[in-house]
């Protein structure tokens, strides 16, 4: 099984506090500021255009302890989305037409309603995509849930750093990749990867280091011809998502020395067109205790929206279609290169 | 010691534009040319990039070295590929070494005994 870093607040880290976390990058000397960057892409202040996807954190537990993870998760954490957040989450698509929602965590598989949430979303004719480390798929409560998406038409976003294992392990824990593998094939065994637009199968690639993604562009094809030469997998695409400069890869890159330098290159390769396409201007997100959010990164920063009801009790869809965003320096890493979303590159 | 007691200085990397001093239309030619060679075509980006840390490693240059062992790993490939890459470099390398002896035995069969 994959070994088991302890996360930050399992260690009691200055890090596990969002605040701190805004103090070390406000500490820097950054070559631009990001208020300058947008308005010289014509986006400042940055604005939503309506809500399309509805994000749903539904906790922070995880079986894995990635290095890079932005959400401190692991085992050892307890938040979980209560039964009603998620009913006023229901009630939102019931008064909306909001098309997409978007399962993450954590494990979300984790959520002890977690079957419900699909269900009651699939019921209503929403798109479903649920954020999979796929090793949780190869453990035994769970090892049934490929078929259970397959009959939910549920898009299956997994995370695989690469196609091949030494740069997964590094990342994830030693083991994931081999367990990644085998829950991948049980996947394109019901019908994942193939091409089938409700059996939708996509990798999601973080660099394994302190540099931007791969053009995903530009890889894809290679992803697909090794993937299925090395290991007979099949997938449908792939998103390249560069790693945000807070939570656990915060404090890789402080270990290592290399928080200046990276923000440096984001800042530096701050793309003006890749901010048109920047997930938080259509996605509403939701946090475990019912905050709302414009991002996962907001959220896990503890940085909500900036209307004035901020939580799914008493939320104002109207009023969050034009909002402004609340933008920090994190969020540079959203705007470098070929930009960076849930959906992979923007630009 | 003075920064300037060594050949090599990491920060120069960043001055590579002055080349152009004194030369800007040579420079934009070779810097255009530069861009163009390195974008898909067919050879991928990543597998241009590979070759690039080869040839750094074989014309060692430190700076080649820094700047394509980030820009592989931005390509997407991972340690095992580069490092194989800087293993075909040294195979070329040490066999134009080695195939030279062939030209001293035929020198040697010339003047020897």
């Amino acid at each position: 099984m994959p070994r088991h870093l302890p996360t930050l607040q399992e260690r009691r880290s200055p890090l596990a506090s969002a605040s701190t976390q805004l103090d070390r990058l406000h500490a820097l000397a950054l070559p631009r500021e990001l208020d300058a960057c947008l308005a010289e892409a014509g986006h400042h202040p940055l604005r939503a255009e309506g809500v399309k996807v509805l994000q749903l954190n539904l906790g922070k537990r995880c079986n894995q302890t990635c290095r890079h993870c932005h959400v401190d998760a692991g085992p050892d954490r307890t938040e979980v989305m209560a039964h009603e957040v998620v009913v006023r989450c229901l009630e939102l698509l019931d008064r909306s037409a909001i098309a997409t929602v978007d399962i993450t965590g954590g494990a979300p598989e984790l959520h002890p309603e977690f079957r419900w949430i699909v269900e009651q979303v699939h019921r209503r004719g929403r798109h479903v995509m649920d954020r999979c480390n796929l090793t949780i798929l190869e453990t035994r409560p769970y090892r049934d849930l490929p078929q259970f998406f397959a009959d939910h038409d549920v898009e299956v976003v997994c995370s695989l750093p690469h196609y091949r294992g030494p740069s997964t392990d590094a990342q994830r824990g030693d083991g994931v990749f081999a367990s990644s593998l085998r829950a991948l094939r049980r996947l394109n065994e019901v019908g994942y990867g193939q091409g089938d637009p409700k059996r939708r199968l996509v990798l999601v690639s973080n660099p394994v280091g302190a540099f931007l993604p791969a053009s995903q562009r530009s890889i894809e094809a290679e992803w697909k011809r090794e993937l299925r030469r090395l290991h007979g997998i099949e997938f449908d695409a792939l998103f390249c998502i560069t790693n945000m400069p807070i939570s656990r890869y915060l404090e890789w890159l402080e270990s290592k020395g290399n928080l200046a330098s990276y923000m440096d290159r984001l800042v530096t390769a701050f793309n003006p067109a890749a901010v048109e396409g920047v997930m938080c201007r259509t996605t509403l997100s939701v946090g475990w205790d019912g905050t709302l959010y414009d991002c996962d990164f907001n959220q896990m920063l503890e940085l909500p929206i900036t209307t004035h009801r901020r939580t799914i009790h008493d939320v104002d869809l109207d009023a969050l279609a034009g909002r402004a965003i609340a933008v920090d320096r994190h969020c540079f890493g959203c705007t470098a290169g070929a930009g960076s979303s849930c959906g992979g590159a923007t630009a | 010691m003075d920064k300037h007691d060594h050949y090599y200085h990491r920060d120069d990397l960043g001055r590579f534009g002055e080349i152009g001093n004194n030369v800007g239309p040579l420079a934009e030619k070779f810097f255009a040319w530069y861009g163009a060679v390195f974008t898909d075509g067919a050879l991928s980006a990543r597998e241009k990039s590979l070759i690039a840390l080869a040839v750094a490693h074989a014309v060692q240059c430190p700076y080649c070295i820094d700047s394509y062992t980030r820009d592989a790993l931005e390509k997407g490939s991972d340690l095992d590929q580069m490092t194989e890459a800087v293993h075909v470099a040294a195979a070329i390398r040490g066999g134009a070494s080695l195939v030279h002896g062939v030209q001293m035995r035929n020198t040697t069969d010339k003047i020897g005994m």
